[in-house]
């Protein structure tokens, strides 16, 4: 009987932190959602732009000796005016141009960024220090690592406030209708630039927020850009298009690849977890091209 | 923006000689024309003829390589499809434009996008004051609803309603925005007869009740002949005739047009 309520717990343990590991993929995944519904781009640049954003916050803090909140702010700024540039000299120029280059496009901004950023503030590793919790503490006999708890609660604040601005807003309805259809937007006076500005910012502050949490779990290196790719098997289970389906699909693979690790792993040898989740979305991709709450996209012929 | 007002009757807009090509092709050829305030002009012409993408250049989304635009007595160089919004240009598409994901009462809310002052940050901080204003479109916007007769679809996703509908949806959203200048591409385009009667009196209604200077493509030569002031023919980009219905009717290089002769 002990020993059932013992396996029971060591379940729940494994669980609850790959659920809570998984909330951080889909901090990740957020930022590329929002970019690739507002402009239909996929955002390869988005791991450089979270590290990019870490890397401000942390410079600002070292360079300026301010409170981490100041630093916070200065990073926004830094964002938004990335956002401003990102519209002025790159996407604004390539307007109506094949999806493809704008990808291509945003693969250059990703190296820009990854070496604009070391240039600016080096390339050792840093140390995020914005006061998060660490250590764990035991829940009637679970233990749960405090940071991934904040993460978790973070995660869940950014995609309820996300929800809301989309939803009630008129910039939040201005989104959508460019999402939905470019041409009909500008004919109701919708000014794309505006409106790719917004995002690339908003995109811009998940990533800062991303950047904080995976750079207090991980230190500030750049190898969090990596992070990035595995926010793509969260995509493709949940779908490029939806809010929900980055949270869904980083909940599931987060959980999956711990679950997989633990009570498979010993069968296969082991280190399954690195290549668990690409596997899932590609068995995915088989049976559900779309994602579990993406747009079914029907070609009309 | 220098706001000038025009009187019922005076040119609102007026087209000289303009011409566009993509590459190779020429789709519109030294056209000049105008539209008075007040009235419902239209564009008719065959298939290719270049009607849309006289819309096109009109609002913004195409810049003709020669010739020049005058609206309201300001004569512009290239403009964007935004600002042509700002200037009180609305329009419809002939495929149908609409935000299909989102509801009847949604699309037609974007159109009143310039109407709504509170900016980002003010909509984001400001609540209170963004919702008020919210809720004061949101009454303009109910007003459409009623005036076209769509109150059973305001909650639909504009996606799953029938043609027709959509149409209708699509006019909606444009009058929202208070059009000085109203563009419908194709209005009755796919629709069938009754559809079609529901239509026009909308633009005739729309026209006599608030004013709204309509110009309309069409190619079913019927319907624009009983609903327009003034009708322009285009053939192969080129204008082949002007003037009141009946002048048009009788034109011999407009019947051979539309009967394929001369050709």
């Amino acid at each position: 009987m002990e020993d059932i309520i013992f396996e029971l717990q060591f379940f729940l343990e494994v669980l609850i932190s790959g659920l809570l590991t998984g909330s951080l993929y889909s901090l990740v995944a957020l930022g590329f959602v929002l970019i690739f519904k507002a402009s239909g781009v996929f955002n390869f640049a988005q791991g450089a732009m979270m590290l990019f954003a870490a890397l401000s916050l942390v410079g600002f803090q070292e360079l300026l000796g301010v409170h981490w909140t100041v630093a916070f702010v200065m990073a926004i700024a830094v964002m938004v005016l990335l956002a401003w540039c990102v519209e002025k000299f790159v996407l604004g120029k390539l307007v109506n141009q094949e999806p493809i280059i704008l990808f291509m496009a945003t693969i250059g901004i990703t190296f820009f960024l990854d070496g604009f950023g070391q240039t600016l503030w080096g390339s050792d590793i840093k140390v995020m220090d914005v006061g998060l919790p660490t250590g764990s503490f035991d829940m009637g006999g679970i233990f749960i690592d405090k940071l991934e708890l904040v993460a978790g609660f973070t995660a869940g604040a950014l995609v309820l406030a996300l929800a809301l601005f989309f939803n009630k807003t008129k910039i939040g309805r201005a989104l959508r209708a460019v999402a939905d259809d470019h041409q009909a937007a500008l004919s109701v006076g919708i000014s794309l630039r505006t409106i790719w500005i917004i995002v690339w910012s908003v995109a811009g502050l998940v990533g800062l927020v991303a950047g904080i949490m995976w750079g207090s779990k991980l230190g500030v290196q750049f190898s969090l850009t990596l992070l990035a790719l595995k926010a793509l098997p969260v995509l493709i289970l949940g779908g490029f298009t939806s809010i929900p389906g980055a949270i869904v699909g980083g909940l599931i693979i987060g959980s999956g690849e711990k679950l997989a690790e633990i009570y498979i792993g010993p069968f296969v040898g082991g280190a399954i977890e690195n290549w668990f989740a690409y596997m899932l979305a590609m068995v995915f991709l088989l049976f559900r091209p779309q994602g579990l709450f993406g747009e079914k996209i029907i070609e009309r012929v | 923006m220098v706001e000038n007002t025009v009187k019922p009757g005076e040119i609102l807009l007026s087209v000289e000689d303009i011409s566009l090509s993509f590459g190779a092709v020429r789709a519109i050829s030294e056209v000049s024309f105008d539209i008075k305030k007040g009235e419902v002009r239209a564009i008719i012409g065959p298939n290719g003829a270049g009607k849309t993408s006289m819309l096109n250049c009109i609002n913004g989304f195409y810049h003709p390589q020669q010739g020049t635009i005058t609206y309201k007595g300001i004569t512009r160089s290239a403009m964007k499809p935004y600002e042509a919004a700002a200037q009180g240009i609305a329009r419809t598409f002939q495929n149908v434009a609409l935000f299909k994901g989102m509801s009847t009462l949604d699309n037609i809310m974007t159109g009143r996008n310039l109407k709504m002052k509170s900016g980002i940050l003010a909509s984001t901080l400001w609540w209170g004051k963004a919702q008020k204003e919210e809720m004061e479109h949101r009454r303009f916007v109910e007003d459409i609803i009623d005036f076209l007769e769509i109150e059973a679809i305001r909650k639909t996703p504009v996606g799953r309603l029938p043609y027709g509908l959509q149409k209708r949806v699509e006019l909606g959203r444009a009058l929202a925005a208070e059009p000085e200048l109203l563009l419908l591409d194709e209005p009755m385009a796919g629709m069938n007869l009754e559809e079609k009667q529901d239509m026009c009196r909308f633009i005739l209604d729309v026209n006599d009740e608030f004013g709204t200077t309509i110009c309309l493509i069409e190619h079913d030569m019927g319907v624009v002949m009983d609903i327009s002031d003034r009708v322009m023919v285009l053939d192969y980009g080129g204008k082949i005739g002007d003037g009141v219905p009946d002048e048009v009717r009788n034109d011999q290089n407009v019947i051979d047009a539309y009967l394929g002769g001369g050709h």
